[in-house]
């Protein structure tokens, strides 16, 4: 069931709250290197299809497939799919809009939390792979620092740092920038972009920042009411909008 | 120490120079000499009632004695309930149907008996069950009896235990609810499996709004042992307010006996409510538990000051 040439794939992907159809029949692919931004109004459904990915939601209808783990959504959580989904969640970093550092561990604890308890590496080999990502996240100096003693972007450079330990095929970001001050957006965007630029990694990237997509994404992606209703470079999506759902979002946001 | 600018002599003036020179004095002076006056005045009392000093002095040796077994029960009564409010604090917030109603009979019997109807159950209730289902079936092992014919002692530090066990159930609950579901969601999307991200996320952190209502029941309990004596403890093993009976009933000295176990429970209480307070002060210093948004505040740190 392999894929070639994809690292994440999703099809016909719903997603129900009761009543609620939050996401209405959603494909997307991602290849290797691509950075997709994905825009849209709140409640649109792009944070949801972000979440079903790595099964934080459980998808009502619907296949995900990470990094060659496929997995049908709906039905019941049996210990085997369980252990698919932890698979799937390793392979596929997330990092959201409030951090979620863990309180009561310094920043780099927190980065080799990951690779010491997930991963079963040993405490000096977690702690080698802490220390060169918070280099590269430009905070080595605070490692030994808890979260409350950080900035919010400090905090969010950190968590992306978590994410990156797993050595993730794919990241995930969830309105990565929305919590933070505007002073503090910059450093956090500085950190993505050099993912993009220099690892190459792949990426799904929730934001309104559209100045930031503008330069970084391969391709952007218009959710509106829980459907993909356009996709192209972002020379097409900001410069020549074809739906005039795309066009109105656009006028109000730039 | 009065203000002698002022020279007048009416009631007023003299009110007005009183509540001067009071406010002179610190306040918790003030209600240092009340408590003063309180010992002064049961001193009294206690004198006129012929108090009898000297057989106190003979006996406090022999009631302070039965401490290490107050301990030994309160120590194990909490050790038992610490473990069995983990479980079920678990169960309760569990998704198995089996957990989920295990640990919520367990916390609504033990919440809805008394305690000392408890402690009854298991020390004569047990071996009468024991006893007759050997009847019924005779070929039982022999080592089957020490399981339900307890020691007075162990059969109410179990009954502590599960008692207590059931209202820190509750406590547990809140302090595990208390970790933002964030915090769980950060741990799934590592790739945690359920015990690493219990273990070493949400317990962790629901621990430092555990610890100190645990402290409260701790001491609740040290004054609960009082009542495994009702289980007739015998003399080798009694605890403190076991012993206090034995020697204030024999001489008929029940008042002298009863405030000296009343102030040895009342001086264990202040001992570990002074670690308690130490210990709460460290858990709560330099943290904040939930919002993410409270990011650029300086860091917070123990301050070390002991609140009075």
């Amino acid at each position: 069931m392999t894929s070639t040439e994809a690292v994440v794939r999703v099809e016909g992907l719903h997603k129900r709250f009761g009543p609620l159809e939050v996401l209405k029949g959603v494909d997307l692919t991602l290849h290797p290197g691509e950075v997709v931004v994905i825009f849209g109004r709140s409640g649109s459904g792009k944070s949801t299809l972000l979440r079903c990915i790595n099964f934080l939601e459980e998808p009502t209808v619907g296949t995900i497939e990470v990094d060659g783990i496929r997995l049908a959504g709906g039905g019941h959580r049996t210990k085997a799919k369980r252990e698919q989904i932890r698979q799937l969640r390793i392979r596929a970093g997330m990092v959201s809009q409030d951090f979620n550092l863990f309180p009561h561990l310094t920043a780099l604890q927190n980065v080799c939390e990951g690779p010491l308890t997930v991963l079963g590496k040993s405490g000096a080999d977690s702690a080698v792979i802490g220390r060169e990502l918070l280099e590269v996240v430009g905070l080595p100096e605070k490692s030994d620092q808890y979260p409350i003693q950080l900035s919010g972007g400090q905090q969010q450079r950190v968590a992306i740092a978590r994410a990156l330990a797993m050595n993730p095929r794919i990241m995930l970001f969830d309105e990565p920038t929305s919590a933070l001050d505007p002073e503090l957006i910059g450093e956090v965007l500085a950190v993505i972009r050099r993912l993009a630029t220099e690892i190459g990694m792949t990426m799904l990237v929730v934001t309104h920042e559209m100045g930031f997509a503008r330069e970084v994404a391969s391709r952007m992606v218009f959710c509106h009411e829980g459907e993909i209703i356009e996709q192209g470079s972002p020379a097409e999506v900001i410069g020549d909008p074809q739906r005039v759902e795309t066009r109105r979002f656009l006028d109000a946001v730039l | 120490m009065s203000a002698r600018r002022h020279v007048g002599t009416t009631a007023g003036d003299r009110y007005d120079r009183l509540s001067l020179a009071s406010a002179r004095v610190p306040f918790g002076l003030k209600v240092a000499a009340v408590w003063v006056l309180i010992f002064i005045v049961l001193g009294l009392f206690f004198a006129v009632a012929q108090f009898d000093v000297p057989w106190m002095r003979d006996q406090v040796s022999y009631i302070v004695g039965g401490l290490r077994y107050t301990l030994y029960i309160a120590v194990g009564g909490i050790a038992l309930a610490v473990a069995l409010a983990v479980l079920g604090a678990l169960g309760r917030i569990s998704q198995n149907p089996i957990a989920r109603g295990i640990s919520g009979f367990y916390v609504s019997f033990f919440r809805g008996t008394p305690l000392i109807v408890q402690m009854f159950l298991i020390y004569l209730a047990l071996p009468q069950v024991g006893i007759n289902l050997e009847g019924s079936y005779p070929g039982m092992p022999d080592w089957l009896s020490s399981v339900y014919v307890l020691e007075p002692a162990v059969a109410g530090t179990l009954a502590l235990g599960l008692n207590y066990g059931a209202y820190m159930t509750e406590i547990f609950r809140a302090g595990i609810q208390s970790v933002s579901g964030g915090q769980g969601e950060a741990a799934d999307a590592l790739g945690m499996t359920y015990g690493q991200k219990m273990r070493k996320i949400v317990l962790p952190q629901a621990f430092r709004v555990i610890i100190p209502p645990t402290g409260n029941e701790f001491i609740a309990m040290l004054k609960d042992t009082a009542m495994v004596s009702f289980l007739g403890v015998t003399a080798a093993s009694a605890e403190i307010f076991r012993r206090s009976q034995q020697a204030g009933n024999a001489d008929f000295k029940n008042l002298e006996a009863l405030l000296l176990v009343a102030g040895i429970y009342w001086a264990l209480t202040a001992v570990f409510t002074f670690f308690q307070r130490r210990l709460e002060e460290r858990v709560s210093a330099g943290y904040v538990r939930t919002s993410p948004l409270r990011t650029r505040e300086a860091p917070i740190r123990p301050s070390g000051r002991e609140g009075a």
